[in-house]
């Protein structure tokens, strides 16, 4: 498929609800043809309202944004022809599964066979043959979720929008259901734009991610780079788990920068520090530091552990590094980490390049 | 499984079935004595009164208590010609206990429901009985009045006989059994009562229409705009409500009379003349008005409340998927508002049916409804029996457009709140 780069494209968007404060703010952001990319957020960043302004609910109140090379802020929202899963579905509880599909169906005023037909395989495609005659309430939540889907794909957008559609559903049903989601979007190849909270949801989905918080798009990666080269201290912060050391940086050189803590010093990656004296957040994930680590390691730190919290495959310890009470480590369950016990001074080590000197909190 | 057929037994060896019964039975005891003062309270203030209407509008006993002997001579008349002896006599013997009772004047007032003109002559016989000699009263009571010696007066009497009748019912629509016992209508130029059931249906149905299309835009904006605008809109529409109706009633007396604001701006814009005012009230027009603006509260709450369950996402998912906002207004929102819509317009037209206070004031002679008709019967004429007749027959139509919308719509798909 000859995927056009900027298949959507929001050009210096802002939005301000009244005219105080912005929710958006100045956003640069381009979207590919088949791509799924996920607006990930706290609430309040954002990422719902920019959704609302591709969907045509809102208007940018600066700026324009286009759909496959054309604007789109004066058209009104039945004539953008975007599909759109809301969060509690919003399925018409007064019609039947099969006329719910039907609807975007019977305005585009498509013959009736051949409006079956696609009704059929939406249905099929989420695998909810034969439920056709029944009403919405009649239905389990994943259900209605899968018809809320099948409604939005049936009459052939380009584009679909989905408003944390799993946000209702239980922890086991959300699992999966985003797999049929993400199987359903790479066999049909649609957009898809994806709105959520919840960063599980996003990793496991999305081609990229884009990361809001107060009005601006923080990071724009893929999953993996996201978690693994967080850009700045939020993105870190707020996806995975993630270990920090506040300091200022004492030496840069060479890619790699001293950072000098109340009591220490430690090695780092700087990722958003320029130069000596600037005020630094080190971030480091949870499961690159190692318990009893090799001598290769260039941070290698005595820590007492505070707690340890079983979890079955893995335990959880709380230790107390470098002034930091709260740095957390993932061990795995195996007959080498048995010597783990409370008050036991451990040794622990990371690489400098897996710890990132990022923006100060 | 056996175990359908064997009786399970508690640990204390109970039947089940009878423990449970046991345990259960203070329970009810306890709920019913909870009920207990409404069901007293329905009885007393519903059910008794609405059965005593009913024995009303169909009791008949008075006349045929008043007249014991004379109806049972007429028992073998056969109503062709003038009675024979024995019914002159017995009537007069009838007639002289209740002069000593004083209660002829009830019975002239009853006799002139059925026929028109007893009244005159009964006051003439009771002057002339008392000289009456013993014997041949046929002879001295038609010398009285020469309608004594008319054969239908006789005839109007005999059909008070049985102690319930049905009269009353048709006399509320405007007919009438004929003295051959056919049921035939009264002539043109005397119909009222049909012209005011018509009338009564006309102004509820149109009252029912304006309320409804003034309501369901305001309903919306209740249920749509934010918390601050929507509780002041709220408190307009309630605002009235908590007004005494009869002020809100003379106020539009005072909006709409000739000399009224109303006229007053049009005369100043120059839509009328002066001498040509418009006349708003004492007509439909001033039923049709006021009556609107006081149920409008009836329509808009249970639209309201329905409107306020229906997430706003729903329309947005209507036009996301192509359709215009009119067709998904209409293929969406409105079919959902439909139970309020039902529940609103079966209050409103239920109400209206039997308004009474305000179109009694505003109405005039061709606005005023049936229940109007039903207070003047229990108030001037006294004729109780056929103001009972009138309000059961009311309350037969409400129950039957009660069932036809229960066939239509479904009362389950009723909302009020």
């Amino acid at each position: 498929m000859a995927s056009k780069k900027d298949f959507v494209k929001f050009d210096k968007v802002d939005k301000s609800y009244d005219g105080k404060i912005l929710v958006v703010k100045d956003l640069q952001l381009d979207i590919a043809e088949g791509e799924f990319i996920t607006m990930l957020g706290p609430s309040g960043s954002g990422k719902t309202t920019c959704l609302m302004m591709l969907a045509g609910f809102e208007t940018p109140t600066n700026g324009e944004i286009y759909l496959d090379g054309n604007a789109i802020s004066s058209i009104p929202p039945h004539k953008r022809g975007i599909g759109m899963v809301f969060q509690n579905y919003a399925l018409f509880p007064h019609m039947t599964v099969y006329e719910n599909l039907a609807f975007p169906l019977r305005v585009r005023k498509i013959p009736k066979d051949e409006a079956d037909k696609k009704i059929d395989k939406a249905l099929s495609m989420v695998s909810l043959q034969g439920f056709a005659a029944r009403m919405p309430g009649q239905l389990s939540g994943g259900q209605q979720q899968r018809v809320a889907v099948a409604r939005s794909l049936v009459f052939d957008p380009q584009l679909v929008l989905m408003d944390e559609p799993l946000g209702a559903l239980d922890k086991n049903l959300r699992e999966s259901m985003q797999y049929e989601i993400k199987h359903i979007h790479e066999s049909i190849g649609v957009t898809v734009v994806y709105v959520t909270h919840d960063q599980s949801e996003a990793l496991t989905m999305s081609n990229r991610i884009a990361v809001f918080n107060d009005g601006k798009v923080q990071q724009l990666s893929s999953p993996d780079e996201l978690y693994e080269k967080p850009v700045n201290s939020f993105v870190a912060e707020f996806i995975g788990e993630n270990n920090t050391f506040a300091g200022e940086v004492s030496d840069i050189s060479d890619g790699r920068c001293k950072v000098k803590l109340a009591n220490a010093e430690i090695l780092a990656n700087p990722i958003s520090v320029k130069g000596k004296g600037e005020k630094t957040t080190v971030s480091l994930r949870p499961e690159r530091a190692l318990i009893n680590p090799s001598d290769k390691m260039d941070n290698i730190h005595n820590g007492k552990i505070e707690e340890v919290i079983y979890h079955g495959d893995h335990t959880r310890v709380r230790i107390n590094l470098l002034g930091n009470p709260e740095f957390i480590l993932k061990i795995p369950n195996s007959s080498s980490n048995l010597d783990i016990k409370l008050g036991n001074e451990i040794k622990i080590g990371w690489n400098s390049d897996d710890a990132r000197a990022l923006d100060p909190k | 499984m056996s175990s359908e057929n064997k009786q399970i037994l508690t640990t204390d060896g109970i039947p089940l079935e009878v423990s449970l019964k046991k345990a259960e039975k203070k329970n009810k005891v306890k709920a019913f004595l909870l009920v207990a003062p409404l069901l007293l309270f329905i009885i007393i203030t519903y059910v008794f009164p609405i059965g005593d209407m009913l024995m009303r509008s169909v009791d008949d006993k008075m006349v045929t208590e008043m007249l014991p002997k004379t109806y049972k001579s007429m028992e073998t008349w056969d109503g062709e010609e003038l009675p024979p002896e024995e019914v002159f006599e017995a009537f007069y013997f009838d007639f002289q206990k209740l002069i000593e009772e004083e209660r002829e004047g009830k019975l002239s007032t009853q006799l002139n429901y059925t026929k028109n003109g007893f009244k005159s002559i009964i006051k003439k016989l009771r002057r002339k009985s008392k000289s009456f000699e013993e014997g041949n009263y046929k002879e001295q009571i038609m010398s009285v009045h020469k309608r004594w010696a008319d054969v239908e007066y006789w005839r109007a009497i005999k059909r008070r006989a049985p102690a319930y009748t049905y009269q009353k019912y048709l006399k509320g629509m405007d007919m009438f059994e004929n003295e051959k016992g056919e049921i035939v209508n009264v002539p043109e130029d005397r119909r009222v009562h049909r012209i005011l059931w018509l009338r009564t249906l006309e102004i509820a149905f149109f009252v029912t229409v304006f309320c409804f299309l003034m309501a369901y835009p305001i309903a919306h904006l209740l249920a749509t705009l934010p918390m601050k605008y929507s509780n002041l809109l709220m408190i307009c529409v309630l605002l009235p409500f908590w007004t005494s109706l009869l002020v809100r009633t003379a106020s539009w007396m005072i909006l709409l009379q000739q000399q009224g604001i109303v006229n007053d701006f049009f005369v100043m814009i120059g839509l009328v003349s002066d001498d040509n005012r418009i006349e708003m009230m004492f007509n439909k027009t001033g039923s049709y008005v006021a009556m609107t603006q006081i149920l409008l509260p009836f329509m808009v709450l249970p639209l309201y409340s329905v409107m306020k369950t229906i997430s706003p996402s729903l329309m947005r998912a209507g036009k996301s998927l192509g359709g215009t906002p009119f067709i998904a207004f209409w293929k969406v929102y409105f079919p959902l508002t439909i139970p309020g819509i039902g529940a609103g317009c079966l209050l409103v037209f239920i109400l209206a049916i039997g308004y009474y206070i305000t179109p009694a004031l505003v109405g005039g002679a061709s606005g005023t409804l049936i229940s109007n008709q039903i207070a003047f019967h229990m108030k001037s004429t006294l004729d109780w029996s056929f103001a009972s007749a009138m309000g059961l027959m009311l309350l037969s139509g409400v129950l039957v457009i009660y069932w036809l919308y229960n066939k239509l719509v479904g009362i389950d798909n009723i909302k009020l709140g």
